[in-house]
């Protein structure tokens, strides 16, 4: 039994025992659980993909004289923001486009330039266009705003990522006959592929899949920066079905998380186009599992062939809310390049980078070995598999006009 | 016998002439069109697979030559930008030609030119647009 205290002083110490989440599997494979727990202080995991619930809020800094934006407009680069805030507060989603985007008027949409291009730029250090407008008021009294802004400028500049860190994601493919394209990428007809999106035994939920040592207030890295896990995600969804190696065999924990946008690196968060789809932004995470005991250490050492997710055709299935599948692959068949579903091979394809996720858990390994990083202590659970919390469909209640 | 992807670009006072026809007919050479396109100001690029004996190969290309059409061979013109390239993979299965293939040790992505037939299915899908055509 270890505690994070003591993981710290061993940090601080420079004593500290780090092992990314591949090492850790054939740390345990060689010297047992028990001696591979005592030995490892702290197991490092990562995860790199598109996140579409990404999202960044500002505070551009008062003008002379005032203007309101809060309940005006405002757009980065023509692309909208959110500004039912403040005055001066705005938030921008990774997901927006420009007003005039043809979005899929041309079959299928290109989604070139949106919020999550506009954050890249932004943490690249390029100026970018602010058009905003507000109403005025006897305090506000401004009516129009046009001004390049710069990260380096803005008062605050925070990262905010309501769904991200998928514990466990679907296989998708396509059964119709034509070619659909979905934010699991572009689907060939017939089965022509299957694209999953999980860094597998990389994946920092998978690796900690009852939320033992991951919780409300973990440190992590996130997009480059020391970052925060700050509630459960968005979906969240504890309650499926699970192996008994405790990983769930459907898309099941999420994280909300928050950072320092001035800190972080374009390295680590990448607008992303999906084509017939929109924009996103591809983030990356990478979260430190102390290993307090035998159990933690037994489930950070889960590999790709103990790890199961689900086929789901996104041609009718997902699109209908129908919940079959068909059938169930680990992730080291996904990374083999086939798969069999219904009988026929099918070469599969990945949104996750594991290259990018192993980089992150080094990356976060040689900075906790450097003592750059220590582990937090959580300051609450996230729920959990027996916890009653589940993730619901819309119940749908028309309303009558009268 | 050689065999050769090329991309050619023809002026625009060559659009209306069969050149292409005079490579079969004269040169005794095979094609295999794998892109076609003329332009708006009538400047056309074709990108085809030219096969033969090596003489004629080399007559072929020199009668394009004479004729003012440009060449260029192919692999130029279909690159990875790896400053871009996440290594996801996604691009992988769509592939027709296993030019993009992904290593099993790094989970590295690579491109291999050579097999490249420049279809451009992985410049659009490729949701960080590393993929790059410059005909």
């Amino acid at each position: 039994m270890k505690s994070i205290k003591e993981i710290n002083e061993r940090i601080k110490k420079g004593q500290v025992v780090v092992a990314t989440a591949e090492e850790i599997i054939d740390l345990v494979a060689k010297k047992g659980v028990a001696r591979a727990s005592r030995e490892v202080d702290v197991v490092t995991t990562g995860t790199f993909g598109p996140m579409c619930s990404s999202g960044a809020y500002f505070n551009i800094g008062h003008s002379k004289p005032r203007i309101k934006v809060g309940g005006g407009t405002c757009k980065l680069n023509d692309i909208p923001a959110y500004c039912g805030l403040a005055a001066t507060d705005i938030f921008l989603g990774a997901t927006a486009l420009p007003d005039d985007d043809p979005r899929n008027k041309v079959f299928p949409g290109e989604f070139k330039y949106g919020g999550g291009h506009v954050i890249q730029e932004l943490v690249s250090g390029k100026d970018i266009r602010l058009e905003a407008t507000g109403y005025a008021t006897d305090c506000y009294p401004r009516k129009k705003l046009e001004t390049l802004i710069n990260i380096r400028d803005l008062n605050e500049a925070v990262l905010l990522n309501i769904r991200n860190c998928y514990q466990n994601y679907n296989v998708a493919v396509n059964l119709s006959d034509k070619m659909i394209y979905t934010y699991m990428g572009a689907l060939k007809p017939r089965l022509g592929n299957a694209n999953y999106c999980s860094a597998g035994q990389l994946s920092p939920l998978l690796k900690d899949p009852h939320y033992r040592t991951i919780g409300i207030g973990t440190r992590i890295f996130l997009g480059g920066a020391s970052g925060y896990i700050i509630w459960h995600g968005t979906q969240h969804n504890p309650m499926v079905k699970r192996k008994d190696n405790g990983v769930p065999e459907a898309p099941a924990g999420t994280l909300a998380v928050i950072g320092d946008l001035k800190e972080m690196s374009p390295r680590w968060l990448l607008g992303s186009s999906m084509l017939g789809y929109g924009v996103s932004l591809s983030v990356g995470i990478g979260v430190p599992i102390p290993v307090l005991d035998e159990e933690v250490c037994a489930s950070a050492a889960v590999r790709d062939e103990e790890i199961y997710a689900r086929i789901v055709d996104y041609s009718v299935a997902y699109p209908q809310m129908n919940p079959e599948s068909l059938g169930e692959v680990n992730y080291a068949q996904l990374k083999s390049g086939k798969i069999t579903v219904n009988g026929s091979e099918v070469p599969t394809g990945a949104l996750s980078s594991y290259a990018k996720a192993k980089e992150i858990s080094q990356e976060l390994k040689s900075r906790i070995q450097k003592g750059e990083f220590f582990l937090s202590e959580p300051q609450a659970p996230l729920p959990g598999a027996e916890s009653g919390y589940t993730c619901r469909p819309l119940k749908e209640r028309p309303f009558f006009s009268t | 016998m050689t065999s050769k992807r090329i991309v050619l670009h023809f002026p625009h006072r060559l659009v209306d002439q069969p050149i292409v026809y005079k490579l079969v007919k004269d040169f005794d050479l095979s094609f295999n069109i794998l892109k076609a396109s003329v332009t708006p100001q009538e400047e056309g690029l074709m990108v085809l697979e030219l096969s033969g004996s090596e003489e004629n190969f080399d007559k072929g290309v020199m009668y394009l030559q004479s004729c003012g059409v440009k060449i260029q061979p192919l692999s130029q013109d279909v690159v990875r930008n790896e400053a871009k390239c996440t290594d996801c993979g996604v691009c992988v299965p769509i592939c027709p030609t296993l030019a993009l293939t992904i290593d099993s040790a790094t989970r590295k992505v690579s491109f291999d030119d050579a097999k490249c037939i420049a279809c451009e299915l992985c410049v659009k899908i490729c949701p960080t647009r590393a993929m790059e055509v410059h005909f």
